[in-house]
């Protein structure tokens, strides 16, 4: 960027003109940039009035969308400052500014402010027109309600009530449309819902970069479609489900599995990449039905994508570890916490130096990988993580797979190339250097310590969530929690250190990783440092010179930038 | 404080004053219409609107007529009613309605009879009907499922019939 361009930019990002919103002035950036190409564009209505807590409904308009106009909900009155023959401001008697009103009303969307500009968003002229679009909205709207999904988060519902009329003046035949279209492998659309917002239609075609839908049949059966013989599959499909403001697109992932409000919801944030997309847990009686994006502006704005939504069944699956086991004369035999920490803590401790090697996996939590280094650092032990590199895409999906790969480079649990120090633990177990083997989260006989050779070691001490060839081999099984039930951090690939919190219980006698390795520590150490989660980030924080300077208050929603 | 304590009269003291005057009431009640009944072999007549069990019904053609919105299960006071979804597989038999309880669970020991799941119902599906004594031998055979809260509501006769009639709008339209 040029040292011009860069003057421009700090000189409109400061320069605000005062409107009157409701009679009251308000002073508001004169641009703001455009949704799609971040160019600075002249601040909307309805921005202005959004950004002092002036409510002005709207369902086409959408913060991160380009403007399409075409709902007429956000109608708003609206007037400039009158100007004299001398082409002066006139003033009124008690010095405030002369208005002289339009005599039509605008959309709030997409009308550009201008200086001294009065919007009047609660007249009752302003309120007749909301209500006038809204039985125009509802004249043939099917009345689904009961056996549609959007229930409960459905914007004509909301505005119905604030401004509905309680009887419909339509005796002619509602206009009915196909339901239950296929539109792709994860969208159901229902034409009679649809309000032809063309939300759907500029997310695909600005946002995902898929320009797949559009509007067909122009008139009273228009109807939203995708290209003939083209399914709508790209992985952002599920976004445009989010961003309906009726029930007309579906996830057929959540279709009919729950009402919205029995869902409690959850902060928390992503794990399928290193991109860390915030998202919100919706859960009821420990069992998870699905993630909503949530916004981060310096992570993934409104938005996510289609796998990393989907990705949350294995976290109820069946075939959870839920019992802390023993290997008792060759097989495996349930045990206690306090017994399996007890042992594990005593057998690190009497290891010799360098003969420990440590697998923690980058999908573990910067606490947790803390507490791992913590628990180890005496023992000269060789600790790796293991690199999982898929292929990135334009727009959120990030080549590490892994969400916490920073995370372990800060915490010196990988060196900086992620799994090149596993080769040399297979090769030290080999030599029988290394008789201890902690492994957290991996099965480590599919990444370079085959199954063979795990027999060579005297512990094999193994923590993880699902069953898999290393767990069948353990010494010491510990079930572990997903991110779901727990609390913690992750770095993601930027450096961003985010927190999440934790939604649903661990099942059976899981408990959260970070919980044992402290009492791991403890046991060992005599001094675990902090018991409860946010005490233990912010020792972590002064610990670890990439964390220094935040702390778990300081994270807030959004996270905080580390400094890797 | 002291209480006085109200000295008795001879006929008082006697005691057996009072005691007539008890078995001529007696007396007078053996001759009178019984009010009680002989409970149970003899029933109550249950009155117009009583608020007794909720049972699921079908309509006059055999649907079942909840369709899952969860709303009683939502409004219910002591978590009574539990209810699961169809899930994501359309069912091609339910046509233009969509949804139909997977599983619909009222748990009776719980059910207080307050008739919030019938005001609440869009669907008119589940009334509060006649059953005030209900018996069974162990919790779980009070939670009853789907079969037998249907096969106990019996029919209701639907006159709008909401869906039937938005299907042959539909058809009528060129549409499905």
């Amino acid at each position: 960027m040029t040292n011009v361009t860069a003057e421009r930019q700090e000189k409109s990002a400061v320069e605000t003109v005062s409107v009157w919103i409701d009679g009251q002035a308000y002073d508001v950036p004169k641009t703001m940039p455009h949704p799609v190409s971040g160019e600075q564009v002249g601040t909307t209505m309805i921005q202005a009035c959004h950004m002092h807590g002036i409510d002005v409904p709207y369902y086409c308009y959408h913060p991160k969308l380009p403007v399409a106009g075409n709902c007429r909900m956000c109608l708003v009155e609206f007037g400039t400052p009158a100007l004299g023959p001398d082409r002066q401001p006139l003033y009124n008697e008690d010095g405030s500014p002369q208005i002289r009103k339009s005599p039509r009303p605008v959309i709030a969307c997409a009308t550009p402010i201008s200086p001294g500009m009065a919007i009047y968003t609660q007249t009752p002229e302003a309120k007749q027109m909301r209500e006038s679009v809204l039985e125009f909205l509802l004249i043939n709207h099917p009345l689904d309600c009961p056996i549609c999904d959007q229930a409960g988060e459905c914007k004509l519902q909301e505005y119905a009530v604030d401004y509905g009329k309680a009887d419909s003046r339509f005796v002619e035949q509602k206009v009915h449309k196909p339901k239950q279209v296929d539109l792709g492998p994860r969208i159901m659309l229902d034409d009679e819902r649809c309000i032809l917002c063309s939300r759907c239609i500029r997310f695909t075609r600005d946002i995902a970069g898929d320009d797949a839908l559009g509007f067909a049949d122009r008139g009273s059966y228009s109807i939203l479609t995708n290209y003939p013989g083209k399914p709508f599959d790209n992985n952002y499909t599920l976004n445009t489900a989010d961003i309906c403001p009726v029930g007309a697109l579906t996830s057929k992932d959540f279709r009919f599995q729950m009402r919205v409000w029995f869902l409690k919801e959850t902060k928390s944030v992503c794990t399928s990449c290193g991109t860390g997309c915030n998202i919100m847990i919706g859960s009821r009686n420990d069992r998870i039905y699905r993630y909503t994006p949530r916004e981060n502006d310096a992570v993934n704005s409104c938005w996510m994508c289609d796998y990393g939504r989907l990705n949350y069944k294995w976290i109820n699956r069946e075939d959870r570890l839920r019992e802390v086991q023993q290997r008792r004369d060759g097989a495996p035999a349930k045990t206690n916490w306090s017994v399996a920490l007890k042992e594990v803590a005593e057998r690190i401790e009497s290891s010799p130096s360098g003969s420990i090697g440590v697998v923690a996996s980058a999908r573990l939590t910067n606490e947790e990988l803390y507490l791992v280094r913590r628990l180890v650092q005496d023992k000269d032990a060789i600790t790796d993580s293991v690199p999982r590199m898929g292929e990135a895409d334009h727009l959120l999906v990030d080549a590490d797979k892994n969400p916490n790969t920073n995370g372990a480079h800060a915490t010196g649990i990988a060196a900086k190339k992620v799994g090149a120090d596993i080769a040399t633990i297979a090769d030290r177990i080999r030599q029988g250097k290394i008789k201890t083997l902690l492994v957290f989260g991996e099965d480590v006989t599919k990444h370079g310590i085959e199954a063979d050779l795990l027999k060579e070691l005297d512990t094999l001490v193994v923590s993880d969530i699902l069953p898999n060839a290393t767990t069948e081999r353990a010494d010491y099984l510990l079930p572990g929690c997903a991110h779901a039930e727990k609390r913690g951090t992750f770095t993601n690939a930027k450096g961003r250190v985010q927190k999440f919190m934790k939604a649903i219980e661990g099942p059976g006698d899981a408990r959260p990783e970070w919980e044992f390795l402290h009492e791991l520590v403890q046991r060992k150490t005599h001094d675990g440092g902090s018991a409860n989660l946010p005490a233990l980030f912010n020792e972590m924080a002064e610990q670890v010179p990439a964390f220094h300077g935040l702390s778990w208050g300081e994270l807030k929603d959004t996270g905080a930038q580390a400094s890797l | 404080m002291k209480v006085q304590r109200k000295t008795l009269s001879l006929a008082e003291k006697l005691y057996l004053p009072a005691i007539f005057k008890g078995l001529k009431i007696t007396l007078r009640h053996m001759f009178k219409k019984k009010a009680t009944m002989q409970y149970p072999e003899e029933h109550w007549v249950v009155p117009e609107g009583y608020r007794g069990a909720p049972y699921l019904v079908r309509d006059q053609h055999g649907r079942t007529k909840c369709v899952s919105c969860q709303l009683c299960e939502f409004v219910c006071p002591p978590k009574a009613i539990k209810i699961t979804p169809p899930g994501p597989q359309v069912n091609p038999n339910v046509g233009n309605v969509e949804k139909e309880p997977k599983e619909f669970e009222i748990d009776m020991l719980r059910c207080i009879f307050c008739g919030y799941c019938q005001e609440v119902c869009p669907e008119e599906a589940i009334f509060l009907m006649q059953d005030y004594s209900l018996t069974g031998e162990s919790r779980k055979e009070m939670v009853y499922d789907k079969e037998k809260l249907l096969a106990l509501g019996g029919v209701h006769n639907d006159p709008i019939e909401k869906w039937k009639r938005k299907e042959m709008e539909a058809r009528e339209q060129g549409v499905g």
